[in-house]
Order: structure tokens, then C-alpha cells, then sequence
């Protein structure tokens, strides 16, 4: 059966734990200040609800863990929590057949230039696939 | 596209291997993809504390599979201070952990 391969991204140095899989490592004091989420952040948490809730059903809570856990170490650590489930939700909509990845790159494209041309700031920043 | 049906289908009494009070190991192997087992319990001696029921496999419905055979999983308890080799609490701390019955051994 074909579909997304099976891998292992490793964190280094600790044992051949997974990059995600950090439980008992030493990383310092945890940060217990509430956040206010920005519009993006709520809006991603809704679009995934509605892509694994009984409606749509486009893919599982766990394909988007195995899309956040196959994250290399260097962008594993460096993404935030709803930058991780943003990636992790465009990349099953494309693994799914739902939209495809020049559909999104197109998009994000005239987003950019919309913004640009109203003065707007738009984050050069890309997120690997 | 692949259709992942999300439908729970558990099960809450299912036919376990092991039962409340059972000792057992976890499994101390590598898995390759998507696996909830934590690698701080790999290896590491608990008692089964619960049966939850029968779920479909996470490490199959992570890559679009029914998740089929649906899989016992288990509360599983630990000792604090055998997880942690150091650990400076109380003797007598525990910690739980939700296990599916393929990565427990039996142990007498």
C-alpha cells in the first residue's frame, strides 16, 4: 500500500529519541504565562477541527501528529505550537488529494501582494514542506 | 484521496492479554513513524492499572489506515523513581501512562 513514508527524524545526541519525543530531557524552566492566541492561531484551530470532525473526515488527529513528529530538529524546536499544526494541516490537504501545493503557493503569493500593495507587512518567512 | 474513518469503534470491555495487577515490561524496541509509546517508558517495569478498551491504531491511522485490528490499550502504572533513575520525590510517586497492548511484554 503506498502512502506517506514511515520515518524516524532524530534529535541529537539523546539515545535515538525522535526529534518530538523529549519527555525527561532538560530544557529548562516552562514558561506557565497565559498567551493571548492571535487570529491566525484560532483560525487554525478551527480549520483542523473541521478537517478530522465527522463532516469531512480529511485525515486523522494522528496523520497530523506523524506530519508535527517527522519535523527536522532545527524546525521542530524553532516553530511554535499553531505553526507546527498550520504546516502539519497543509501538508495532509495536499497528502489527501484536497488542494494541491501550487494551488496553496499560488494563493499565499496574492495574499503577499495584497498585502504589500495596502502597506501591510507580509513575512518573507516560508515554511518548508 | 484516502478516506480515514475517525469513528472511535472502542470497545470498552475487550478480551486483553493482561488484566489489572499484571506486571509487564515495555517493549524497549525503536519504532519507525508515528508511535505514542514515550521513549522514557521504553523498557520500564509497571502493573496494569486499567483496561480503557480497544482503539483503532494510531500508528496505522497516521499514515491513512483503517487502523485495523482495532488494539487493547491499557493504563499503565510506573514508579517515579524507576522512569527516572533520579528522581528526588517521595518514594512512593507514581506515574500513568496510556499503552497499547503490542508494546507490553509479560513478566512475571
Amino acid at each position: 500500500m503506498s502512502g506517506p513514508k514511515r520515518k524516524n527524524m532524530l534529535r541529537k545526541g539523546a539515545g535515538g529519541r525522535s526529534t518530538h519525543d523529549v519527555g525527561g530531557l532538560e530544557f529548562g524552566p516552562i514558561d506557565r504565562e497565559e498567551h493571548d492566541l492571535a487570529l491566525w492561531e484560532k483560525r487554525t484551530d478551527a480549520m483542523l477541527r473541521l478537517l478530522v470532525g465527522p463532516q469531512k473526515r480529511a485525515f486523522t488527529v494522528d496523520g497530523m501528529r506523524r506530519v508535527i513528529e517527522d519535523y527536522g530538529q532545527q524546525q521542530y524546536d524553532r516553530t511554535t505550537y499553531y505553526e507546527k499544526w498550520i504546516r502539519a494541516v497543509r501538508n495532509l490537504i495536499v497528502e489527501q488529494g484536497i488542494v494541491n501545493r501550487e494551488e496553496i503557493e499560488a494563493r499565499m503569493a496574492e495574499v503577499r501582494a495584497r498585502l504589500e500593495k495596502t502597506g501591510r507587512k507580509a513575512s518573507k518567512e516560508k515554511i518548508p514542506w | 484521496m484516502v478516506k480515514t474513518r475517525a469513528k472511535a469503534g472502542h470497545n470498552a470491555a475487550p478480551e486483553g492479554r493482561f488484566g489489572p495487577g499484571d506486571r509487564v515490561r515495555v517493549a524497549a524496541r525503536d519504532a519507525l513513524g508515528h508511535c505514542r509509546t514515550p521513549w522514557y517508558l521504553r523498557g520500564k517495569t509497571g502493573v496494569i492499572a486499567s483496561i480503557h478498551g480497544t482503539f483503532r491504531d494510531p500508528e496505522r491511522l497516521a499514515y491513512h489506515q483503517p487502523g485495523l485490528p482495532a488494539q487493547v490499550l491499557y493504563k499503565v502504572r510506573f514508579k517515579q523513581s524507576e522512569v527516572w533513575g533520579r528522581y528526588d520525590g517521595p518514594a512512593s510517586d507514581q506515574l500513568e501512562a496510556d499503552i497499547f497492548e503490542y508494546w507490553l511484554e509479560p513478566l512475571k
